[in-house]
């Protein structure tokens, strides 16, 4: 099925640009649910025989649960319970944002072009992929206030990683599983958020009244 | 059977605190399992045993040297603990005690991990661990250097999970080894894919470099030092950070089997000269302690990164100063930590007169100052000594030119601060509370500071051999 794979591919990028356009939380939240969703067949569909079937499709729940539901219903439940607005004022426009989100999808697509793969390749579209939604993570770590805004783009960013360690199911198993140790983080700090009620603590879930420590 | 059982006993020992339901034991467990790893890698130095699990876990030079740094600092930092936590009754230590044997548990599985997989598994459990460690006060401030830390270590640890991706796939070409285990790379190593091994790199030096606090991924460093427990930050200076440096270390073993030694190399020299540079700009002026010392910890990192960087003479350095920046770190921070609760106050401005306030760890941290900054007999003068005679030995006269200047800059700007601190007469300094040297809290860091004096007046020929073994895995012109 090398056009629904493909179709997959460009779906995820086009999520990372919606990513970066959205200015509402939940939305934001709900469209990274949705990329975790789409990635999590990835896994069956570039299967080749080499691999074990209940691996792949293992992962492939496991992706499901926690990129797809897990993880961004915690997101929606720690904006409920620390009452967080809904709007996401970024420290850089989304226009910009966007732009620079662009920027990176066109340099991702170079850069897969000018390294090539030692092995057999997967797919086309994979590594460019992958890149493109790492950058856009960053990008939004970066350039997001809220500390939910910070974690969803963490979660992006994870996705990247997840799509790129796809290349290597085939010999390294393990490592691909190691990856979801990264959705420990995230879990951690969504938990954070709830627990230590940064919005008590600071009247608002707002990064930039994290800055009382500065030199 | 050592190596799986040095790991596993603090493991088992944090269970232990988690569930002892008597606040008053949990610091004796912590310290009997600082002093169950001490004896456990003082057996190593004795008898060094082969690898286990499959190669997953093996001692090797560099290894070794974090390793033991480690253990001393760990089992310092476990009796200062004591009366540390004496000092705050009425913190809960459950959490605290706990997650230090975890860490220290941690720490010990990245010394001995030879599979670069497990190796960036430990790295994270060593992010995870520390954070409920820098929170300990609970308070807004602290909340607020947790946050920081976790979120821009994470970014690290995602950043070299991609870069070992990258690595694992520079494996897999044909006649690659198709493994992360460093033995089996560097021996592949002329069959790996080069350009992804300097993407690889790359990656790898962004993310442990952050985890490393080498500039410009240094961000979490200021707020976490500054606002976590003295203790937390000598374990930070003097374990977490060096393990760091080993997994970047690690890296680089792979890149010059590889044939991208000299860029990462180059890479590393450049780095290490900014960090530098940056924590010179942030110590000038600094008008807190302990965040004075967490730049301190910035340069100390460019330190190391410059030696493994320029090879050879000055790597051997590198190893001898990661050890003597450990120990003399570890001092400072636990000194400082004495001084802030004598004062109640970690700032520059309203600290006088230590010395007379607090004798012994006034002296402590007036040594410990010295020592840093690479004043003789204190053994980081020596290893500074050996990276100054490796740049110039391999003829980087610039390098070694910025490196000197550097060092000259830091040495002023800190002992301005310091001296602040240290001289004058405390009487119209506020007196908070009734917080004297005592045996516990001033006795450990005294011990580590006439550790760094007898480094440097001596080193066994055993530590010589192993820092020669440690830069010969990481190459450069001899």
């Amino acid at each position: 099925m090398p056009s629904l794979t493909s179709f997959l591919f460009v779906l995820v990028v086009v999520l990372d640009l919606l990513v970066l356009a959205s200015s509402r939380l939940r939305g934001a939240i709900r469209t990274v649910a949705l990329q975790g969703a789409l990635l999590s067949p990835l896994p069956v569909l570039l299967a080749t025989g080499a691999h074990q079937t209940i691996h792949v499709i293992a992962l492939a729940l496991g992706a499901l649960v926690v990129k797809g539901l897990v993880i961004p219903g915690m997101m929606l439940r720690a904006m409920r319970e620390a009452s967080i607005a809904r709007e996401l004022e970024p420290i850089v426009g989304f226009v910009p944002s966007l732009v620079a989100g662009a920027i990176g999808v066109v340099a991702a697509f170079t850069l897969s072009g000018a390294l090539p793969l030692p092995i057999a390749e997967r797919h086309a579209l994979l590594v460019p992929t992958a890149l493109a939604t790492v950058w856009t993570g960053l990008l939004l770590v970066v350039t997001r206030r809220k500390a939910v805004a910070q974690v969803l783009g963490f979660v992006v960013l994870e996705n990247g990683v997840f799509v790129f360690g796809l290349l290597l199911s085939d010999f390294m198993p393990v490592m691909v599983e190691a990856g979801v140790l990264l959705d420990l983080f995230a879990a951690v700090f969504v938990m954070g958020i709830v627990m230590f009620q940064i919005n008590r603590e600071f009247s608002s879930l707002d990064t930039r009244r994290l800055s009382s420590l500065r030199d | 059977m050592l190596l799986p059982l040095l790991v596993l006993a603090p493991l088992l020992l944090a269970a232990v605190a988690f569930a002892l339901p008597a606040a008053r034991l949990r610091p004796r467990v912590l310290l009997a399992g600082a002093a169950l790893h001490a004896a456990g890698v003082t057996v190593l130095w004795v008898r060094r045993p082969g690898p286990t699990l499959g190669g997953w876990l093996a001692v090797d030079a560099p290894g070794l040297l974090a390793l033991s740094t480690v253990s001393v600092v760990f089992l310092v930092c476990a009796v200062y603990v004591q009366g540390y936590l004496a000092v705050h009754p009425e913190r809960d230590n459950r959490v605290f005690v706990g997650s230090l044997l975890v860490l220290l548990a941690a720490m010990t599985a990245v010394s001995l991990a030879q599979h670069l997989g497990l190796l960036w598994v430990v790295i994270e459990l060593t992010t995870l661990s520390t954070a409920p460690l820098i929170y300990f006060k609970h308070d807004a401030l602290s909340l607020e250097a947790t946050w920081k830390y976790l979120m821009v270590c994470s970014l690290g640890i995602a950043l070299a999970l991609l870069g070992t991706f990258f690595l694992a796939l520079a494996s897999a070409g044909p006649g690659g080894p198709r493994s992360l285990l460093v033995g089996e790379l560097v021996a592949g190593g002329p069959a790996l894919s080069r350009p992804w091994v300097r993407a690889a790199f790359v990656f790898l030096l962004a993310g442990y470099g952050t985890k490393m606090g080498l500039a410009p991924f240094h961000a979490w460093k200021p707020d976490a030092y500054g606002e976590a427990p003295g203790v937390l930050g000598a374990l930070l200076s003097g374990g977490v950070t060096n393990i760091a440096f080993l997994a970047l270390v690690r890296v680089l073993q792979v890149c010059n089997a590889a044939g991208e030694g000299p860029f990462a190399r180059r890479s590393m020299v450049g780095i290490g000269l900014l960090s530098m540079m940056v924590a010179v700009t942030f110590i000038v002026g600094q008008r807190d302690v302990k965040r004075l010392l967490a730049y301190s910890s910035v340069e100390h990192m460019g330190i190391l990164a410059l030696g493994v960087g320029l090879g050879g003479a000055a790597s051997a350095g590198a190893f001898f100063h990661m050890v003597n920046n450990g120990l003399a770190k570890s001092v400072l921070f636990l000194t400082a930590g004495n001084i802030q609760r004598a004062f109640g106050s970690k700032r520059v401005d309203q600290i006088r007169g230590a010395a007379r306030r607090l004798p012994v760890s006034g002296a402590a941290f007036l040594a410990g100052f010295l020592a840093i900054t690479g004043s003789p007999p204190f053994s980081p003068f020596y290893s500074e000594l050996a990276i100054l005679d490796g740049a110039l030995g391999g003829r980087r006269f610039v390098v070694a030119a910025l490196f000197l200047v550097l060092l000259a800059a830091v040495f002023v700007a800190m002992g301005a601060a310091v001296l602040r601190v240290v001289q004058g007469d405390p009487g119209d300094a506020p007196v908070p509370a009734k917080f004297r040297d005592a045996a516990l809290t001033a006795g450990p860091p005294l011990a580590l500071m006439l550790l760094v004096l007898l480094l440097g007046v001596w080193v066994p020929r055993r530590l010589l051999d192993l820092f020669q073994a440690a830069a010969s895995l990481v190459g450069g012109a001899p």
